[in-house]
């Protein structure tokens, strides 16, 4: 089964596991199962059209999702994906 | 409120990055063990990835997180927050900083003042209200609680 890497901020809402197995084919089904799985995670990952929000990124091995086919890239039994947040700021 | 302890060596790394960045934004990672009193051992600089003005911006590539993240799984630390750099402001987190911010994480702040180091501040984000909270920050060797 493909795995999820959960990031550092988010693994409380997953009881600390920092990876989480899916049956998902796609990155969209396996990101709503996790979802579903661990309801805190909802808001922080999909916004209320349950779209991916736009300062997570995924990840499928080292390749962005949004270079591949987006939320439709197919995962295999053995496919990585993480879950990446946008890490940014500044002072004004 | 929470308290997170930065050791000498962390600060050290902060400061001194945050000091050769001047005057862009310095960031990276801060690594150690969560508890009662977050204890920060370790901080890790990173490229500013940030296109555009970096004297107040600054962004951590996807991979370069992700790189982090597996450094942690590999050296058993918790991956526990971000530093970065306000050159010639506060260390107050502001509404860029706040715009972005993730449950869970430190986000320490060292002012650089005309290059030289001055406070460090710690904030962590209060997700049901989405504010930030400012963390007590106690840096050892000094014996000072700022």
């Amino acid at each position: 089964m493909a795995k999820i890497i959960i990031p550092s901020p988010l693994r409380k809402f997953t009881e600390n596991q920092s990876t989480v197995v899916t049956n998902g084919a796609t990155v969209q089904e396996a990101i709503l199962e996790l979802s579903e799985k661990h309801q805190g995670l909802k808001k922080h990952i999909l916004d209320g059209e349950s779209n991916i929000r736009s300062f997570i990124r995924i990840y499928v091995g080292d390749e962005d999702i949004n270079a591949l086919e987006k939320e439709a890239t197919s995962i295999a039994d053995d496919t990585i994906i993480s879950i990446v947040p946008a890490i940014a700021g500044g002072s004004y | 409120m929470n308290t997170i302890q930065i050791n000498d060596s962390a600060k050290k790394v902060i400061q001194e990055d945050g000091i050769k960045t001047f005057p862009n934004e310095c960031c990276g990672f801060l690594y150690g063990k969560d508890g009662e009193i977050r204890s920060i051992d370790l901080a890790i600089p990173v490229i500013n990835d940030k296109e555009g003005d970096q004297r107040r911006r600054f962004e951590i590539s996807p991979l370069d997180y992700m790189k982090a993240e597996k450094y942690a799984l590999e050296n058993d630390l918790d991956l526990l927050g971000i530093y970065h750099s306000h050159p010639n402001h506060p260390a107050i987190a502001s509404e860029h900083d706040l715009a972005k911010a993730m449950p869970f994480f430190s986000y320490v702040i060292i002012s650089i003042r005309n290059g030289e180091a001055h406070e460090i501040q710690s904030w962590r984000l209060k997700d049901s209200e989405r504010i930030f909270e400012e963390e007590k920050v106690f840096l050892p060797q000094e014996n000072s609680v700022i």
